[in-house]
């Protein structure tokens, strides 16, 4: 076995042994929640080993196994799927910190299960991320989905029943429904499902059968959350906080635009995607996505269905952005996935830490908490600057690199849907902060904390950690977008008039 | 990538009379099982001869891959005069599945009979155990019409039998096995007047023969009455819908070992048939056949698939809902027959393979949780993963693949199935397949939500773990279809020979 095929088998392995080691140790919740933290040190190591690896043009390979002649069990790493393994292996370990105080905070039941279900979780993440064609990431797709349904049912109210359903049902259905045909349509096209550069469809379907596979495929990634198929995200906001901030920001919701962005660039490829009239139609899609989910956003009163909302429209971004492929969509697309993850986990973990210190969870409670939790209001107010996209934070770079290709393809309604977003986010997200941290006079008694002690040390680390990361990753933009520029595949028609 | 030859050892003796040992050895164990003096000594010739016949069957899949097709003539009487048995990669596929699955029952059977079956009648119970065995084994070898009819009922018959017994544990078991029995016959009648016609337009029963002589002949009324009576026939065995009325009842009300026989073999055999007589034995291509496949048969399947899948969705006892799906299931099966090209077959051929052994597995693990606790509603099945957790891991492998889950059997079955039926460019069948998985996910759903997330119901007998004779099988079978969904070339390299064999220009 050569190094990058050991690197995979680390990166599929560890989180799994680490599921395995979890459940052992159960009894004893500082040695697990010892080993979670040094397991998602082991996986962020694995994961940056495998990114450096692919930089250096020497991506990890490994084949598992072949069922059938045709369909195999493989894994390849390249500049996007390594982006995204490092991106949720760093997360994860950011996530397990604060899960610690959230769930100590709160003496939450089962705590076993939710640490072994999120390890299950990160397994499937690194699978889909590294997955070599698409029968391999719908595999780790569902497995996904799967970990993930005992997290958002955690607190086992027949309301977190009752979400957990929507949420099965929307996403294995879709991907039972959709992606799957889907898959099984782009095999028997081209009689394989391989991620190839420059897209494995390419000169194999005319334009009604590319447009039909598009579809299926696109919005059978339900995950992404592209709207009609937006109505699980809300609902699954009845998980415990760290759930919400790994399944919004890092886990669930990236897997489905990532498995979009993976679609666009090596199942269809550039030449291919915008001479499809759906990948218009899914712009226009994207374009209602953004702007609907941004109003819905501004009149929710609870903090944590503001941010669901908030990001069902940033994933619209990253899902339209991979229809623009020509322009620098994906790269776009890829860099927002990120940025927007680093952003969103930061508000989400707010938002837990909040609850946890003063059980507040509507925003018209947390006025001038800014003065109780200055540090997680700081870091709330950076991370809400992050999501609308103004210098110094990264997620400008996305934005402007996306509106740049938006206006290349000449498509000024996504362009326009996109300036209006930016205004909306400004208008639901900035005023939580500021009204936390500069209560205009006259405000009522601020909320006492229902904690001794406020919001737990490692909850704090965690928030501000990530909030650095926004700004951090501002100066870093130029190197990621040049990493991965190969996903781009330059064609001839590049360049061209 | 496995190499058949490899996985068995017989003699050149064994060998050249395989076909004829894999029928009659079953068949004398019936025998000696009905005249043994205990019920232990029944048990130990039923697994011996049972084992037997699955390592013939072994041998004659071997002798199938390398030669094509094996031809074994009985009693020296050359076809057409006599009977020939002839078996091809489909058959020796069929026969490997029919071997295996009765192997394991049969040693499944040892603890589940005590549990289920009046002492008084186990002896004659193996004795009618091995009969259904060799019958079914004898359907799917022979290369004659008639014969074919022969061994049909020779299984159908110790089919209602053992239905019936099922009455120690479940009163409706009688009402079931009659049921059965009247629809059985009237299939198995339908089926003798088809043979008829056939004889009477071609003058031969030998399949080969007949296939020969049809090709030339114009479509005569009679050979299309023909075809309608054996097709109906053979479709009320192979329960596909609506002639399904018996199925429910009989895997509901009988002993667990035989749902498990009859969920994996029965209704596999019919079809295998069938679509023996529709691909090889009838000419393919004329307007009657092309019309009989869109418009009945697509239309007929679609609608079981969906219709049973929401049946099995609001059913309230567990066999009844299992029992349910496998008629929605057939559907399945029989929409990838209806798009009749090799592609088609072949995934039609490897799904019934893997119903078959998920089938079993769910139908085994349900006995083997019945040694302990009674049960038959599903609620009565809450928590149970608590106290029998092997077995509902063991039920739970089986309801992934049902459902289609990736690494088992089932999810290559399915894919197969789907990109079959796009490669066609019947995208409404795939549709149709797709829509039936969401419901099978629906039921499959409640089932283990309540063995493995619901506590048990306060008062409710305790389940417990079934003994190491019950585990074993079970984990057997479980394990199969996760190795086929790993590794399936087994089943997928005989699938793929017997499909391709059916659509070969013939001279």
């Amino acid at each position: 076995m050569n190094m990058g095929e050991l690197l995979i088998v680390l990166a599929l392995g560890l989180p799994l042994f680490a599921a395995a080691v979890i459940y052992a140790v159960g009894r004893m919740p500082d040695v697990r929640e010892t080993l979670t933290l040094v397991s998602c040190i082991g996986l962020a190591v694995v994961a940056i080993s495998i990114f450096v690896r692919v930089g250096q043009g020497q991506p990890p390979e490994l084949m598992v196994t072949q069922p059938v002649p045709g369909l195999s069990i493989a894994f390849r790493a390249e500049p996007l799927g390594a982006l995204f393994a490092v991106m949720a292996s760093v997360l994860w370990g950011v996530n397990s910190l604060f899960s610690i105080g959230y769930m100590r905070g709160r003496r939450e039941a089962n705590q076993t299960r939710f640490y072994m279900c999120f390890a299950i979780a990160m397994f499937g993440v690194m699978g889909i991320a590294l997955a070599a064609n698409l029968f391999t990431l719908f595999i780790f797709y569902e497995v996904l989905t799967f970990a993930t349904y005992p997290l958002v049912t955690h607190a086992g109210t027949p309301a977190a029943r009752r979400g957990g359903r929507i949420y099965l049902i929307t996403l294995v259905g879709a991907s039972v429904l959709l992606l799957l045909p889907g898959i099984i349509g782009v095999q028997a096209v081209a009689g394989s499902t391989s991620f190839v550069a420059g897209g494995l469809l390419a000169g194999r379907v005319d334009a009604v059968v590319g447009s039909v596979l598009l579809l299926l495929l696109v919005f059978g990634a339900a995950k992404a959350a592209l709207m009609p198929l937006h109505g699980w995200l809300p609902a699954a906001m009845v998980a415990p906080a760290p759930v919400s901030a790994l399944l919004h920001a890092v886990a669930v919701v990236k897997a489905g635009v990532f498995t979009v962005l993976k679609v666009s660039a090596y199942t269809f490829g550039p030449d291919l995607i915008t001479s499809l009239p759906a990948a218009t139609w899914i712009l226009w899609v994207g374009a209602a996505t953004i702007v609907i989910a941004s109003l819905v956003a501004m009149t929710k009163d609870d903090l944590k269905a503001r941010l669901a909302w908030s990001t069902v429209g940033q994933l619209a971004y990253i899902t339209s952005a991979a229809m623009l492929p020509m322009a620098s969509g994906l790269v776009a697309g890829g860099l927002h996935m990120v940025f927007h993850a680093v952003a969103k986990i930061t508000l989400f973990m707010c938002a837990g830490a909040i609850y946890v210190a003063t059980g507040a969870s509507r925003v018209s409670e947390m006025g001038g908490l800014g003065r109780r939790m200055p540090w997680v209001f700081t870091a709330f107010l950076v991370a809400s600057l992050g999501i609308v996209g103004l210098p110094p934070m990264a997620a400008m770079w996305s934005k402007l690199l996306l509106m740049t290709a938006a206006f290349a393809g000449g498509h000024w309604v996504f362009a326009a849907a996109l300036v209006a977003s930016s205004l909306l986010g400004l208008v639901y997200l900035l005023p939580i902060a500021f009204r936390a941290l500069f209560p205009p006079l006259g405000e009522p008694a601020v909320r006492e904390f229902v904690r001794p002690g406020g919001t737990p040390g490692a909850s704090v680390i965690a928030v501000c950690a990530t909030a650095a990361g926004c700004i951090v990753l501002f100066f870093l933009a130029d190197g990621l977008a040049n990493y991965l520029a190969p996903i781009r595949a330059v064609t001839i028609m590049e360049g061209a008039p | 990538v496995i190499v058949l030859e490899t996985l068995y050892v017989a003699t050149p003796v064994l060998t050249a009379q395989a076909p004829i040992l894999a029928i009659v050895i079953p068949l004398l164990g019936a025998c000696a099982a009905a005249m043994a003096p205990s019920a232990r000594t029944a048990w130990m010739i039923s697994v011996a001869a049972s084992l037997f016949g699955a390592w013939m069957a072994l041998a004659v899949a071997g002798e199938a891959m390398r030669e094509g097709v094996l031809v074994y003539v009985l009693g020296g009487f050359d076809p057409p005069m006599g009977i020939a048995l002839r078996i091809d990669a489909m058959g020796a596929l069929m026969g490997l599945l029919i071997g295996g699955v009765g192997t394991l029952a049969a040693v499944f059977s040892g603890h589940s009979l005590v549990a289920e079956v009046h002492a008084e009648k186990h002896t004659l119970f193996q004795a009618g155990f091995l009969l259904v065995q060799a019958g079914l084994v004898g359907l799917v070898f022979t290369g004659d019409a008639f014969n074919a009819f022969v061994f049909l009922e020779v299984s159908s018959i110790g089919t209602y039998a053992l239905v019936a017994v099922g009455e120690k544990r479940d009163r409706r078991a009688l009402p079931a096995a009659f049921n059965y029995l009247i629809m059985g016959t009237v299939g198995a009648t339908f089926y003798v007047i088809g043979v008829g016609f056939l004889y009477a337009a071609t003058g031969t029963l030998n399949m080969v023969d007949m296939a020969a002589r049809l090709a030339t002949l114009d479509q005569s009324m009679a050979v299309q009455a023909g075809f309608a009576f054996v097709i109906a026939g053979l479709g009320v065995k192979a329960a596909m819908f609506p002639l399904h009325g018996w199925l429910p009842g009989a895997y509901a009300g009988g002993p667990s070992l035989i749902s498990v026989l009859l969920a994996a073999t029965a209704t596999k055999a019919a079809i295998y048939l069938m679509v023996r007589f529709m691909f090889e034995v009838f000419p393919q291509g004329t307007a009657f056949g092309e019309a009989f496949l869109t418009w009945v048969l697509a239309p007929l399947a679609a609608a079981g698939a969906i219709v049973c899948s929401v049946q099995a969705v609001f059913a309230r006892e567990l066999r009844r809902m299992i029992a349910f799906s496998s008629v929605a299931q057939v559907g399945f099966i029989f929409l990838g027959v209806s798009l009749a090209n090799a592609d088609g077959i072949s995934a039609s051929l490897f799904y019934m393979v893997a119903h078959g052994l998920m089938k079993a597995t769910m139908f085994m693990a349900l006995g083997a949780l019945a040694l302990s606790i009674g049960a038959r509603r599903l609620d009565d099945f809450a928590g149970v993963a608590r106290e029998a957790p092997w077995t509902a891991v063991a039920f739970a492998v089986g309801a992934a693949s049902l459902v289609g889950t990736p690494l088992t059997m089932g999810f290559l079955a399915k894919w197969g199935l789907i990109e079959a039926a796009i490669a066609s460019g019947q995208v409404w069948i795939a549709a149709v397949i797709a829509a039936g998985s969401v419901l099978t996910v629906i039921y499959v759903g409640r089932m283990i939500e309540a063995m493995f997330f619901r506590a048990p119901s306060p008062g409710a007998p305790r389940a417990k773990e079934a003994p190491i004779g019950v585990l074993a099988p079970l984990l057997v079978l479980a394990g199969l279809s996760i190795w086929f969904g790993l590794d399936a070339s087994l089943p997928e390299q005989l699938s793929q020979a017997g499909a391709a064999r059916l659509f070969e220009v013939r001279p």
